[in-house]
């Protein structure tokens, strides 16, 4: 008792300098960063806030008008329907992509020559421009001089009108997003099967399981919690998409295509009714963490049935 | 090798092939369409690889005075985005790594989620008070918000595996913290700089939300630049599709050399700006 109360003064003589010397000599490192942060970040998101609470037009005196720009939000139809092709995009663009970078990551956790050439192959969609990609998807989707058109003819199929249609604009729109994300699930789960031991596989191999029982009783929830986290990835970038819609469509035919995003910037940058944009842009926001919330409380809730299950 | 393991071979390069060639029929249709006349893009059925190679459309993209202005213009963009991003950004990485400030990550987060849209109506705002608009200072500072929070992210995941070791026989020997960083820290870190230098660039160099709002004539990038060419030129394709090649071409260059470094950035921090 007393050897402990005599060592720990000495103890704390020794290490107060060091504790009060040591936090602070990493701030110079951090400060420039904190600098810009806070003003291309949460600056904007501050005055985005305050802008939300006023009438504020461009050319046109702002007048302070409380939560008016947030209470139009439920009473304007283009809000409403943007919010519904926004829900049906989204959740198309993350279901294709999580199925079709399942399969993929698969096929490149086997050995083959040229597996790391033919992977960077594979991600080039997701890496090149999208402004230019999409300018290429727009020349395919050509209902008379498309090569889309010309594909689905050498199958049988009828022609279609891809985006220039109001029912198919969105599942065309999906394919190009598909197509383009599919890569980033695939590196995710590619990770998450590099983490899996051979041992389960051996065993079962013994007791005679195919390929399709391993995959489906191995693989399938062992490589769950990293389909999880490209499933939120994906959510979230679904949500904002904004460059291929905007460049092959600009939310049309009509109003077909138009998801929030792009009737955020109709409202912002083509009618410059900024204080109602930075109401969308808030409940946008709050949207987006809502769902990345949800989705974060229903894994918990799986892992819990999965222990459940398991004792 | 036994004719069950011939089939599995067999089978795997089918899957090989089918996964890989949505991406390499596409970029080959993107090249041809750029490499045709208006006769051959216009044809039925689709020509893929066309008589008369029409090199013409490339010349023609390239010879524009103005496609070498918006080429600069991209340049000095991302260039400063990025190098501005790498000042600030990697001191910062290292700072939080070593201080095991963890919340402050929320911020990055934050960033993530935030749609760029919404950073705009406030900055639009900001440079215009500031008379900015109609030089590309806007849009470098505006890429700040996508490159330095992919900096910051990748510089902390690395730092924090980096040896203390070493560190702290430096700072032993009497070493400042600033000259452990300069001299221990940023030696070891060198491939995650590569990889957060190289994903700043490519998505500082793709975006175009911030350029469609930001730019003026004299001040756009290539992404917006090769949008504006659609509504102007909707039924010339081969030209178009030359230009689109040529502004994405860089960053698929980059994809394919160093997808090592790509792979490994985007699956520690699957950043994705704007």
């Amino acid at each position: 008792m007393s050897v402990v109360t005599q060592a720990s003064p000495a103890a704390a003589q020794n290490a107060a300098p060091e504790r009060e010397w040591r936090p602070p000599s990493y701030w110079p490192f951090v400060i420039p960063a904190l600098v810009v942060v806070l003003a291309v970040i949460v600056f904007p998101w501050l005055f985005t806030i305050w802008m939300s609470l006023n009438e504020w037009k461009v050319g046109s005196p702002t007048t302070f008008v409380g939560l008016a720009n947030y209470l139009r939000l439920p009473n304007d139809p283009r809000f409403v329907e943007a919010v519904w092709h926004t829900v049906f995009y989204t959740v198309l663009s993350v279901l294709l992509p999580l199925i079709f970078g399942t399969l993929a990551a698969v096929v490149f956790h086997q050995k083959f020559a040229g597996r790391g050439f033919l992977r960077g192959v594979f991600i080039m969609p997701m890496m090149a421009t999208p402004v230019a990609i999409a300018l290429v998807w727009t020349m395919m989707f050509h209902p008379q001089l498309g090569v889309l058109n010309y594909l689905l003819s050498l199958v049988g199929i009828p022609p279609q009108l891809w985006v220039f249609n109001p029912a198919t604009v969105i599942p065309s729109l999906v394919l190009v997003e598909t197509w383009q994300w599919t890569p980033l699930v695939m590196l995710i789960v590619l990770g998450g099967l590099a983490a899996i031991p051979t041992e389960p596989y051996e065993s079962a191999q013994i007791d005679g399981a195919n390929f399709w029982q391993m995959f489906r009783y191995i693989t399938l929830p062992l490589i769950t919690p990293f389909l999880f986290i490209a499933g939120m990835i994906r959510m979230i970038d679904a949500v904002k998409s904004f460059d291929i819609i905007f460049a092959i469509t600009q939310g049309g035919p009509g109003s077909a295509s138009e998801t929030i995003n792009l009737y955020l910037y109709s409202v912002a940058f083509v009618y410059y009714d900024l204080g109602y944009g930075s109401a969308i842009a808030v409940v946008f926001f709050l949207l987006i963490v809502a769902l990345a919330a949800l989705l974060l409380y229903l894994r918990k809730r799986m892992l819990w049935t999965e222990i459940g299950a398991g004792a | 090798m036994n004719p069950r393991q011939i089939m599995g071979r067999i089978g795997l390069w089918l899957s090989v092939f089918i996964i890989v060639s949505p991406a390499i029929l596409f970029f080959l249709w993107m090249a041809s369409l750029s490499l045709k006349f208006e006769v051959d893009n216009a044809a039925y059925p689709p020509v893929f690889i066309p008589e008369n190679i029409a090199w013409k459309n490339y010349a023609d993209v390239l010879g524009s005075n103005r496609f070498l202005t918006y080429f600069i213009n991209s340049l000095v963009v991302t260039g400063c985005a990025t190098a501005l991003a790498m000042l600030v950004g990697v001191p910062a990485g290292y700072g939080i790594a070593r201080m095991a400030a963890h919340k402050s990550a929320i911020v990055i987060l934050i960033a993530r989620i935030t749609p760029g849209l919404s950073y705009l109506i406030p900055l639009f705002l900001l440079f215009q008070w500031l008379g900015l608009l109609g030089t590309l200072v806007p849009q470098i500072i505006i890429h700040l918000v996508v490159t330095v929070p992919i900096v910051i992210w990748i510089m902390i995941g690395y730092f924090e595996t980096t040896p203390l070791e070493l560190e702290e026989a430096a700072l032993i020997d009497g070493a400042t913290r600033w000259q452990v960083f300069r001299h221990v820290a940023l030696p070891i870190a060198r491939p995650g700089l590569a990889v957060a230098f190289i994903l700043a660039v490519i998505f500082s160099w793709n975006n175009f939300v911030f350029g469609i709002v930001l730019a003026g004539r004299e001040t756009r990038t290539l992404p917006v630049a090769v949008y504006n060419m659609i509504s102007f030129d909707q039924l010339s394709w081969g030209p178009l599709a030359a230009a689109a090649l040529i502004v994405t071409a860089p960053v698929l260059l980059l994809t394919v050399m160093a997808q090592r470094q790509i792979v490994a950035g985007l699956t520690a921090g699957a950043v994705k700006g704007g």
